[in-house]
């Protein structure tokens, strides 16, 4: 680690403080040797239009996904990306993004698949930091390239393929990270996304919903950590032990519960499936239910 | 390659955008995204006015006028932390402007896949726009009709 953790309070509570920092933790140590700065948001202009300074630029769709396969980008890749960016193994990595750090949550997880260590969420993103009218700029930085190794993905350990939603489900829970009406199944697509669709409406039989936004609090930081446990714990019925699959509907949102679950509130075991609902919802012969009801696992 | 029948100013965005490297090309979107007018004061206090393109990632709305004579202008408003989509309605605004129903009608569907920006905004992002110009084709029929 190069960097300090921010030790405040609120974050303190968390399963893992060191995997947050506040704006103010940022501001003083914005250009810091060692810590680079990452913006990624659902609108691929919106860093052009202001971003904090010296921070760099990651698209979830141009820099993180495959250009041809439906999965992320490989090893090499990866590392080349990394190293335009400035970001070299053991640096700490700070990232932040619109819409409460939803596709900031989404790369980390990413970095995460790729084993790369000191990597945090700006709490508020970046919403709260101009929020408070911290300087923003359009100097795009040109950092020196940095050496990154080419690291081969792990996807054993956080990321969940449809088979292994298969062979989940009846063990253990699923949480559905989807608005109430995908969930029931009134729409297969977010309102205002319909060009990721699926087949079919519904949810996967047994998991609980819970919205991930639910998990932000109007300042798009995290909730605290007693407003987390009666979330997931006390609604959605999650259990100290239990090995976790959110979902969503490609992934980012989920990704976003994943790091809750996993950073905040400590279970050690959760997996982001990614093929979510528009994969599952236009699979062959795989269980759906519809309504509000969590429905029962078919008998195999 | 030309395309018989694309309106001029249509023409001449694509030229613009493609004449590009692939970063540049998000440089000139968001010079678009700037300069997507303001509404005219007649639209800015009735958000009811206009139709909302659930289509697009993040919330547009967009008014269709098609006057006397047949032509027609196109409204837009989307946020400022959208400048992706604010891009793809300044475009159409433009490129649309002192069409005529007719003309806006012929313009190709797959008019947004042809401006380069698929690598540069990923294909799921040029949807959004692809939808705009559908809902302002369905506005144009309905005008028109009228």
């Amino acid at each position: 680690m190069t960097v300090g953790f921010d030790d405040s309070a609120k974050f303190a509570e968390y399963a893992h403080p060191e995997r947050l920092v506040s704006t103010e933790w940022l501001a003083e140590h914005l250009g810091d040797e060692g810590l680079v700065v990452v913006e990624s948001d659902e609108d691929v202009l919106l860093y052009e239009t202001g971003h904090i300074p010296t921070a760099v630029k990651i698209d979830w769709h141009t820099d993180l996904n495959d250009p041809v396969l439906r999965d992320f980008v490989s090893g090499e890749r990866f590392a080349q990306l990394l190293s335009e960016k400035g970001i070299s193994r053991d640096t700490t990595v700070v990232i932040y993004g619109d819409k409460n750090n939803w596709w900031a949550a989404y790369a980390l997880w990413i970095f995460t698949l790729f084993g790369h260590e000191d990597v945090r969420l700006l709490d508020g993103g970046r919403d709260k930091w101009i929020a408070e009218g911290r300087e923003i700029t359009t100097d795009v930085p040109t950092p020196k390239a940095a050496e990154y190794p080419v690291v081969e993905r792990d996807d054993s350990k956080v990321r969940a393929f449809k088979e292994d939603v298969l062979s989940h489900l009846g063990s253990g829970p699923l949480i559905d990270v989807r608005s109430p009406e995908e969930y029931t199944g009134e729409r297969t697509e977010i309102p205002g996304y319909p060009t990721e669709s699926a087949l079919r409406p519904g949810h996967i039989p047994s998991a609980a919903s819970v919205p991930w936004a639910r998990a932000a609090a109007p300042d798009a930081t995290f909730k605290n950590r007693d407003e987390l446990e009666a979330i997931y714990k006390g609604e959605a019925g999650l259990q100290d032990g239990d090995d976790v699959i959110a979902y969503c509907r490609i992934g980012e949102r989920s990704s976003h519960t994943w790091f809750v679950l996993t950073h905040l509130l400590g279970f050690t075991n959760v997996r982001n499936y990614d093929g979510s609902w528009t994969e599952w919802g236009s699979a062959v012969r795989v269980p759906i239910v519809k309504g509000a009801e969590r429905g029962e696992v078919p008998a195999a | 390659m030309t395309n018989a029948t694309l309106p001029a100013t249509l023409q001449e965005i694509k030229e613009e955008f493609l004449a590009l490297e692939l970063r540049d090309r998000l440089q000139l979107l968001l010079e678009f995204s700037n300069e997507l007018p303001e509404l005219p004061e007649r639209y800015r206090d009735h958000p009811d006015l206009f139709e909302r393109v659930v289509e697009c990632q993040s919330p547009v709305f967009i008014f269709v006028e098609v006057d006397d004579d047949g032509i027609v202008q196109l409204y837009a408003t989307a946020p400022k932390e959208s400048p992706t989509t604010r891009g793809f309605a300044s475009i159409l605004a433009q490129g649309l402007a002192g069409l005529t129903a007719d003309e806006v009608l012929a313009v190709p569907d797959d008019y947004p896949q042809e401006l380069g920006l698929t690598e540069a905004v990923s294909p799921l992002r040029v949807r959004g726009m692809t939808a705009l110009l559908g809902r302002t084709k369905h506005q144009v029929r309905l005008k028109r009709g009228a």
